[in-house]
């Protein structure tokens, strides 16, 4: 992997009036890593995403998003950046292809080039046949596979995965994460956030954060080697004394 | 441009698979507009009647008969005793009984005087009242000629003209204010439901993230709509004209650019519903209550604004139906022209301005 960084983070502060969301974090994200952005609810997270996804502006800091500013390039780092929730994002009334053509579509690629990746996409996921099927009939783990691979059509520099497998069973989030292998091996940086800690594991370096601050980054098996831990559970645990699942900001 | 031409395409869609929504856009409007023409009506047709005649005489005979060929009233039966008015207005079918006293057309003739009792089923107020009001018109009309012939000291005739409705008809009242309600419905329902639908699903989030501007997603959200509605005005225009022969007797193309500028202020509305509806239940209930019972209670569309208590004359001014109205009909019945409804039209722009500027600034406010 070569270590060109894709996300720049330079003593980041998000406040929202006396609050402080965001306690001067400092990052990088290198081009094809897996990162993994840990932390309770209400650690700061979302509003992290929101703002390296240029849909709000820091406080403070410096903040560089595919080579691109997050104060005044936002358009360009939309358009190099693919974005999933634990929603799936798709439109249940519409079929498959068409929901790709649009998604494609507002990423601006031509007709030519829909064609011909949905093509390539709807073969890679064995579904060549239910192409003009309804969303709305398709199983839940085919429409979260789906959902993923319509927020990489367009081939971004990052896709960022905010609780992707919510809900899922771990047979899908197995073959889920097997399609994220794929995506990094295409050198599209993942960065994702989960409270799955075992999903932890996948990621090649894991960031943890603690009451809007970074309290943690660095590889699973560094973490557990400097905490002292079996698993990230327990690296989580020892960092955040608040139990997840406390009421606040996300 | 490519983008956002991809995105009006897919409202398309979403309207087209969506048979609930394909009802409510064209089969509400062409339902409402029936029933409010057909069968909700301030006019009383073929109302059944009795009559007890005690007397039968030329006079009775002839007053009876000018009553049940007057089109308003149909002879149900001819009673022969009177003791039982309770049970015939029981059963229902009869509306009026009307009651000559005995030997009416010999005192007419010797005391110049004589009674006619009319007697009318009130469990329906309103309607009690026009067919007693319409018996007594009938009864003073067959009086005023009989008085021709013979001396009386004098009279007072008014003669009432009825202008821009000779006929009193109803419809005419309910084709503006159904245009009215349908294109509030249409647009501000609609379009905030399926914002506020964007939101529920977590697609909005998607496009907020996508190249697409917030206000490309707004406008492409709205455009359908604004067809749409665009279409339903021109049906109920022609259906008022072709069933209902309501007249477009001012300019078509000022109606057209009217009911654009009402349609835009309804699409206004809704998307500051959206900004403040978390879902499309919340978004509905909101349409419902805060412009489909105004609309049809406070805009004059159904009741006459100026017999309403104050506070409600005055929530009346914020309703921008009302304006719609007003200015529909000037239009449509009394065949005006632009520079007697320019008020109105003002009005209804600074309004739609106001909402366009407190969505866009909630929306803002959202994003932060």
């Amino acid at each position: 992997m070569n270590k060109r960084p894709v996300i720049q983070v330079k003593n980041l502060v998000k406040k929202f009036g006396n609050f402080i969301a965001n306690d001067n974090l400092t990052f990088d994200v290198y081009k094809g890593e897996i990162f993994g952005f840990l932390g309770a609810n209400g650690a700061g997270k979302t509003t992290a995403i929101r703002i390296l996804c240029g849909l709000s502006a820091p406080t403070s800091g410096k903040v560089k998003v595919a080579g691109y500013n997050v104060y005044r390039q936002t358009e360009q780092i939309k358009k190099n950046i693919g974005y999933m929730s634990q929603k799936f994002s798709l439109y249940e009334d519409l079929t498959i292809r068409e929901n790709i053509r649009f998604y494609a579509g507002i990423y601006g690629l031509s007709r030519k080039v829909i064609n011909e990746r949905t093509d390539e996409l709807l073969s890679k996921l064995n579904i060549t046949n239910l192409g003009n099927k309804l969303i709305s009939s398709l199983p839940l783990g085919w429409k979260q596979k789906l959902a993923f691979s319509i927020a990489i059509f367009h081939k971004p520099e990052i896709v960022f995965l905010d609780e992707p497998t919510g809900g899922v069973d771990p047979i899908t989030r197995r073959q889920f994460w097997d399609m994220i292998y794929d995506a990094a091996n295409e050198s599209i940086t993942v960065f994702v956030t989960t409270h799955y800690m075992d999903e932890a594991e996948y990621c090649d370096r894991v960031s943890i954060m603690v009451d809007g601050r970074i309290e943690a980054l660095d590889s699973p098996a560094g973490l557990k080697n400097t905490y002292k831990a079996k698993n990230i559970d327990e690296v989580f645990l020892k960092l955040a004394r608040t139990p997840i699942g406390e009421v606040g900001r996300g | 441009m490519k983008q956002f031409i991809g995105f009006v395409k897919k409202e398309f869609l979403h309207i087209s698979r969506d048979m609930r929504t394909m009802l409510v856009l064209f089969g509400l409007p062409i339902a409402q507009l029936l029933i409010f023409g057909f069968v909700v009506t301030n006019e009383i047709r073929n109302i059944k009647i009795a009559i007890y005649d005690r007397s039968k005489d030329d006079v009775t005979i002839e007053i009876s008969n000018k009553i049940i060929s007057s089109g308003y009233f149909l002879l149900h039966e001819n009673l022969t005793n009177i003791n039982d008015i309770e049970n015939i207005f029981q059963q229902g079918d009869v509306k009026e009984i009307i009651v000559f006293e005995p030997d009416f057309a010999k005192k007419l003739e010797k005391e110049r005087t004589a009674n006619i009792q009319l007697l009318a089923d009130a469990s329906d107020a309103n309607t009690a009242n026009l067919i007693v009001n319409y018996t007594m018109g009938i009864i003073s009309d067959y009086m005023k000629k009989e008085n021709r012939l013979t001396e009386t000291p004098f009279q007072i005739i008014p003669e009432a003209r009825m202008y821009f409705n000779e006929e009193m008809r109803s419809v005419y009242m309910f084709v503006p204010g159904t245009m009215a309600l349908i294109l509030m419905l249409v647009s501000a329902l609609m379009t905030s439901v399926s914002i506020a639908r964007e939101k529920e699903l977590g697609t909005m989030e998607v496009l907020l993230v996508s190249p697409l501007k917030p206000a490309q997603i707004i406008i492409g959200k709205v455009i359908p709509y604004v067809v749409l509605s665009f279409i339903n005005a021109v049906i109920i225009i022609v259906l008022g004209y072709y069933v209902f022969n309501m007249p477009v007797k001012g300019s078509l193309m000022l109606l057209l650019a009217e009911s654009l500028i009402f349609i835009s202020l309804a699409l206004s509305l809704g998307i500051f519903i959206s900004t403040i509806a978390k879902s499309q239940q919340v978004a509905m209930f909101i349409s419902m209550f805060a412009l489909m019972m105004p609309t049809i209670l406070l805009s004059g569309f159904i009741f006459p604004i100026e017999n309403m208590p104050v506070i409600l004359q005055w929530l009346s001014h914020i309703m921008p139906p009302k304006y719609f109205i007003i200015i529909v009909k000037n239009i449509m019945l009394k065949g005006v022209g632009f520079s007697y409804v320019w008020k109105e039209t003002l009005i209804l722009t600074g309004m739609m301005l106001v909402f366009i500027a407190l969505s866009i600034k909630k929306f803002k406010i959202r994003l932060d």
